[in-house]
C-alpha cells in the first residue's frame, strides 16, 4: 500500500491552537506541505459596533481584543484618540501609563511561556508561569479591580493615580518574578526535549519576516531590530534605558528566548518609571462628551503579540466614523504556512504555540 | 499625546519623485512631520506601490484599512476609500496611500508586492465587498462562505439581517 | 421538584446519594476556551485557585471523555454548529455551564455574528456571570452544579432510561 499525502483538519476546537482556530494541513506521511487557517470562528463584529458607541465606550471593549494582554490594547486605541483630538496626556500619566502597559507585556509574556510549554508537553512550566502571573494580576486587581479585561489606561491617562503603597507593591512583586523565571529557564533552557522540538523549528529569515508583514518577538527573534518602543516612541517610552532582545536564527527556540529575555528588560523598564515618577495629575481634563472634529489618524504601539495599531476616523461626533485595528497576531498568522512547509506536522503546535496569537485579536 | 514627529525632508523628495513618475494620477500630496500622505487616482495604486517599496524603500505594509464613505458629509463621490500605510524600516518612515473607488469597481492587489497584503484585502472584501485584481485567491475571511452582504458596510445593520440570533 | 420518588425505595436513595457523590467529586470539564474566559477558566485549574481540589483537574481536549461542558467564552454563529456537534459527542450523563456574560447572553456584543447565549443551542445547568467571570466566581458556579447534582437522581434514570433527567 502507497502511503500518500492526505488533507487534516485540526480545530477549531482543539486544545492547543490557543482558541478557535481551524488549520488546515496537508501532509505527507508526516511532513507539512502546507497549511490554510481558517478564521472567523470569534468574529465578533467588533470594529461595527465601535461605530455605535462613543470613544469612551470602546475603551472597554478593546480589552477583549487581545485578552491577554488587554491594558496594551486600551493604550494603543487612547493613544490614537488622543492624537485625532489632540488630548495632552500629562506626564505623570504617561509613566503610569508605562508601568502598566509593561506589566502587562510581562503577564502576557509568563502565559505565553505557560501555554507555549504545556503545548509541547511540559506542563508544570504552565503551573509556575501562571503562578508568577497571578502576582501581577494581584496588582491590576489592587489597581483598578479587575485581573484579566483590565480597563485601567483611559483616554487621557490612567483610571487612577498609582499611589506609594502600590508602587511598594509592584516592586516587591518584580523581585519575585526573576527568581520564578530562572526556575522556568532551569527547565527548559537546556533541556534536550525543548531543545529537540524548537530548535531549527518554524525558521524564517529577516527578509521574508519583513515581507509577511511579521512584528513583534517573531520578527526580532529572526535579527530585526525593529521595536515601536524605540523606533517611534510614545508615552514617554524615549525616557527610559532598556534593550530590545534579538534572536539570532528565526527559529521557534529563538523565539522563546527573546521573549523571556523580554521579561527581563520589562522589569527593568518598570523600575525606572517607578523610580521617576512625577508629580502632577494621573489624567487630562477630559470633557463629558468627547467630540472629535473630522480627521484621521493612525498610531501603532509595541505590544506583547507585535506592532499593534489603531486607524481612527472622526466626523465631528461623539462617536468614530471608523475604527480600524491593525492587530500583530493576524499578520503573523499569515506566516505560518511559510514556517511550517517542511516541518514535521507535530511542529505545527510548536510553531503557532511560538507566534503568540489570540483569537480575540485576530478575528476582532 | 500628539507626538511632534521631527520633519523628515526625505519624505519631500519623495513625494516629489513620485508626482514625477505618475503625473496626475496623484491628485494630492502632503507632508505632516514624519509621515507621507497621498492620494491616488486608482490606476496609479499599482505604480505607485511599486514605486514606493523598490525605490522609495518602503518595505513594510503595515495595514490596509477600507471606508465606506456613505454617510460621509457631501455624499455622491466614491463608494469606498482604501487607505493602505507602508512603513520603511529602518529609519521608521510612514506613508499613507489613499485611493477611492467605487461599488463594483477593482483595485489592483497588492500582493504581488507585499506578501501581508493577503489576508488584508480578503478582510476589506468581506467586509466590504472590494474586489483585488490579481489576488492569488480572493475569498471571505471571517464570515462563512455563504455569508450574504458585507457587515461593515454602513447600509447592514449591526444586528445582520437574519432576525437576530 | 421530584414528585413520587419520595416513597422510592431506601437502598435507591442510598445508591443516589453514592452515585451523585462520584459524580460531583469527579467531574471531568471539557474545557471548550473561545475567548477571554478561557484564560480565567485556565487561571482557575493553575496553581493559585486549584480546580484539582474539586477532582475536576483533568481537562479532556476530547468531548468523548468529558462530562461537564463549560461554554468559556464568546459563540459565534460560526462556532455555534460546531458547539452543538460536540455537546451531542459528550456520552450521559452529562451538564453544560454557560461561563461569562457572552455565553450566557452574547454578553457585550449584539452583532450580526454573534450567538446571544449558548442556551439558545444546548440545555445549560449553571450560569456564571462575569466578563469575565474571576476564579472564586468560576469555583462558586462549580459548587452550585455540585449541589444541583446531589440533588439529582440518577437511579432513575438507570430503572428507566427512557426518563429524563431530573434536576
Amino acid at each position: 500500500m502507497e502511503l500518500r499525502e492526505y488533507d487534516l483538519n485540526m480545530g477549531p476546537q482543539h486544545p492547543s491552537t490557543h482558541g478557535v482556530l481551524r488549520l488546515k494541513l496537508a501532509v505527507d506521511n508526516e511532513v507539512v506541505l502546507g497549511v490554510e487557517p481558517v478564521l472567523g470562528y470569534l468574529h465578533r463584529g467588533m470594529e461595527k459596533l465601535w461605530e455605535s458607541l462613543t470613544f469612551t465606550q470602546v475603551v472597554p471593549l478593546t480589552d477583549r481584543l487581545d485578552y491577554i494582554a488587554s491594558l496594551s490594547n486600551n493604550l494603543g486605541y487612547c493613544l490614537a484618540v488622543e492624537k485625532l483630538a489632540g488630548i495632552e496626556v500629562p506626564k505623570r500619566a504617561r509613566y503610569i501609563r508605562v508601568v502598566l502597559a509593561e506589566l502587562q507585556r510581562l503577564a502576557s509574556h509568563l502565559a505565553w511561556v505557560g501555554f507555549m510549554a504545556n503545548d509541547i508537553g511540559a506542563m508544570s512550566v504552565l503551573l509556575y508561569a501562571f503562578e508568577a502571573r497571578e502576582h501581577v494580576l494581584d496588582i491590576f486587581e489592587e489597581y483598578c479591580g479587575a485581573r484579566l479585561t483590565v480597563h485601567g489606561i483611559r483616554i487621557g491617562g490612567a483610571v487612577r493615580d498609582l499611589d506609594a503603597p502600590l508602587a511598594s507593591r509592584i516592586r516587591a512583586v518584580l523581585e519575585k518574578i526573576p527568581e520564578r523565571l530562572e526556575d522556568v529557564r532551569a527547565l527548559l533552557d537546556e533541556n534536550r526535549i525543548w531543545k529537540e522540538r524548537t530548535v531549527g523549528v518554524g525558521r524564517i529569515s529577516a527578509a521574508d519576516a519583513i515581507d509577511y508583514g511579521l512584528t513583534g518577538p517573531p520578527l526580532r527573534a529572526s535579527g530585526v531590530a525593529w521595536d515601536m518602543r524605540k523606533d517611534l516612541p510614545y508615552s514617554s517610552y524615549d525616557d527610559f534605558d532598556f534593550d530590545v532582545p534579538l534572536g539570532a536564527n528565526g527559529d521557534v527556540y529563538d523565539r522563546y528566548l527573546v521573549r523571556l529575555e523580554e521579561i527581563c528588560q520589562s522589569i527593568r523598564i518598570v523600575r525606572q518609571a517607578l523610580e521617576g515618577l512625577p508629580e502632577g495629575d494621573p489624567r487630562a481634563k477630559m470633557p463629558r462628551v468627547l467630540k472629535i472634529a473630522p480627521g484621521e489618524v493612525f498610531h501603532t504601539i509595541e505590544a506583547p503579540k507585535g506592532v499593534l495599531g489603531f486607524t481612527v476616523r472622526s466626523n465631528g461626533s461623539d462617536k468614530p466614523e471608523r475604527v480600524k485595528m491593525k492587530s500583530p497576531s493576524f499578520i503573523n498568522l499569515q506566516a505560518l504556512d511559510h514556517m511550517c512547509r517542511g516541518n514535521l506536522f507535530s511542529d505545527v503546535i510548536g510553531i503557532l504555540g511560538s507566534l503568540d496569537i489570540v483569537l480575540g485579536e485576530i478575528d476582532k | 499625546m500628539p507626538e511632534d514627529r521631527a520633519d523628515r525632508p526625505e519624505l519631500r523628495k519623495i513625494l516629489a519623485a513620485l508626482a514625477g513618475r505618475l503625473g496626475g494620477a496623484v491628485l494630492a500630496g502632503v507632508v505632516d512631520g514624519g509621515e507621507l500622505s497621498v492620494r491616488l487616482a486608482k490606476d496609479g495604486l499599482a505604480p505607485a506601490l511599486r514605486f514606493l517599496k523598490e525605490e522609495a524603500g518602503f518595505n513594510a505594509l503595515e495595514d490596509i484599512a477600507a471606508f465606506d464613505n456613505l454617510d460621509a458629509a457631501g455624499g455622491g463621490g466614491p463608494r469606498f476609500t482604501v487607505v493602505y500605510r507602508l512603513y520603511r524600516f529602518p529609519g521608521a518612515l510612514r506613508t499613507r496611500v489613499a485611493v477611492d473607488v467605487g461599488e463594483g469597481e477593482r483595485l489592483a492587489s497588492a500582493v504581488p508586492l507585499y506578501r501581508s497584503a493577503d489576508w488584508a484585502e480578503r478582510e476589506a472584501f468581506d467586509m466590504f465587498g472590494i474586489r483585488f485584481e490579481g489576488h492569488p485567491d480572493l475569498r471571505r475571511i471571517y464570515m462563512p462562505d455563504d455569508f450574504e452582504g458585507h457587515p461593515l458596510r454602513k447600509d447592514f445593520p449591526l444586528a445582520g439581517r437574519t432576525g437576530g440570533a | 421538584m421530584s414528585d413520587g420518588f419520595e416513597k422510592a425505595p431506601f437502598l435507591l436513595t442510598r445508591a443516589d446519594a453514592f452515585i451523585t457523590w462520584a459524580q460531583k467529586n469527579s467531574l471531568w470539564p471539557f474545557g471548550s476556551g473561545l475567548a477571554c474566559c478561557a484564560i480565567e477558566m485556565i487561571a482557575t485549574a493553575a496553581a493559585r485557585y486549584d480546580i484539582a481540589r474539586f477532582g475536576m483537574e483533568l481537562f479532556r481536549a476530547s468531548p468523548r471523555q468529558a462530562d461537564l461542558f463549560i461554554v468559556a467564552g464568546t459563540v459565534t454563529l460560526k462556532m455555534a454548529p460546531v458547539l452543538r456537534r460536540l455537546w451531542d459527542q459528550m456520552p450521559d450523563p452529562k451538564w453544560a455551564m454557560a461561563m461569562g456574560n457572552c455565553a450566557i447572553g452574547g454578553g457585550p456584543f449584539p452583532t450580526y455574528s454573534v450567538l446571544q447565549g449558548v442556551d439558545r443551542i444546548i440545555p445549560v445547568d449553571v450560569y456564571v456571570a462575569g466578563c469575565p467571570p474571576t476564579p472564586q466566581g468560576l469555583i462558586h458556579g462549580l459548587m452550585t452544579l455540585q449541589e444541583k447534582i446531589a440533588r439529582s437522581h440518577p437511579t432513575k434514570e438507570i430503572l428507566d432510561p427512557d426518563a429524563r433527567r431530573q434536576s
